[in-house]
């Protein structure tokens, strides 16, 4: 499917904000100059085609006071499938990827506690296969947005 | 007297604040947004059913988490490859610390880079600052990094590419 001008007007505007308000899908279609019912079923199309990740809220995990970092682990290579489903089965372990470079496995880790966050990493250190960890917390999150304009 | 009055005023809307500042009304509204979010006329209102509230309180709360960035953002995040942008690349940089906090808001200006973070380094590894580049090819990332480096000054970098995407899903908070 092709993405229509339309849909990329919709979804430009789906990204930024979707209103507070008791019918949030007649704000937006109001603004598109449509009906809401237009906007409804055509959103709904594009979460089945696969456009949409998501849609709904995202959270300041650190106002909500959970413990973020990122993790890189340097894994033998033929251990990378094991070491990926261990880190996996941790419901505050989000995003894992596999990357180019000397550390080959990238975890992002959520936690309620620092002591949690410190046993997730003392777990998977000693993972078969894992040669060296690095905690790589970070300070200061200078941009989380994650929009792509559609032209 | 200020937090006898604070007490008050919480008893009053009949809200408990916990440890983390987050009340358990909260922690429930929390709990029903990070779910699916229905595509339906009233959506809050299904929301705040499901949750035994009234959409009015649903929608106050959500204003109000708002204001207090504890909600970051409410919409939609698409599939970047889906929508044409294929490639991507964590690009981590190293700059030198008196710089690093004015480069890391240039850095995070372009609309191509969608995350940027400072983060500690480690022994042989010297990498002070991360920028997640989304671009339609490895080579339009290449070129961003490359014109982030020069308008910066900085030239020691690595190109994280990734290979297989292990797991990407969204937290699901106070389900412990």
């Amino acid at each position: 499917m092709e993405l229509t001008a339309f849909d990329k007007e919709l979804l430009n505007l789906l990204q930024g904000n979707l209103p507070v308000c008791s019918r949030p899908f007649e704000k937006l279609a109001r603004e598109l100059g449509t009906e809401e019912s237009v906007v409804l079923q055509r959103v709904q199309e594009l979460k089945q085609d696969g456009y949409l990740r998501r849609i709904g809220t995202f959270f300041d995990s650190n106002k909500l006071g959970y413990h973020g970092t990122l993790v890189a682990l340097r894994v033998e290579p033929e251990h990378i499938p094991e070491v990926a489903d261990a880190i996996n089965g941790y419901p505050g372990a989000t995003h894992n990827y596999e990357r180019e470079g000397r550390y080959n496995l990238w975890f992002t880790l959520l936690t309620p506690s620092e002591q949690q966050e410190k046993r997730i990493i003392a777990e998977v250190s000693t993972l078969p296969g894992v040669e060296d960890v690095l905690n790589l917390k970070a300070h200061k999150k200078y941009k989380i947005n994650v929009q792509f304009k559609l032209q | 007297m200020c937090s006898s009055n604070c007490n008050e005023l919480r008893q009053k809307v009949g809200i408990q604040v916990e440890a983390a500042g987050v009340s358990k009304l909260d922690k429930k509204i929390i709990r029903a947004l990070q779910g699916e979010f229905p595509l339906v006329t009233e959506p809050y209102k299904e929301l705040a059913e499901s949750i035994g509230i009234s959409e009015e309180l649903f929608l106050q709360r959500v204003r109000a988490m708002e204001e207090d960035k504890k909600i970051r953002k409410m919409g939609a995040v698409l599939r970047h490859r889906e929508v044409g942008f294929k490639a991507n690349v964590l690009a981590a940089w190293v700059v030198p610390q008196e710089k690093l906090d004015a480069i890391a808001r240039q850095m995070a200006k372009h609309p191509a880079v969608t995350h940027c973070y400072d983060r500690n380094t480690a022994p042989g590894w010297p990498y002070n600052l991360y920028t997640m580049i989304h671009g339609h090819s490895r080579e339009e990332c290449e070129q961003i990094a490359r014109e982030l480096g020069e308008e910066n000054g900085i030239t020691e970098r690595t190109m994280l590419y990734s290979k297989r995407e292990w797991k990407k899903t969204s937290m699901k908070y106070f389900c412990e």
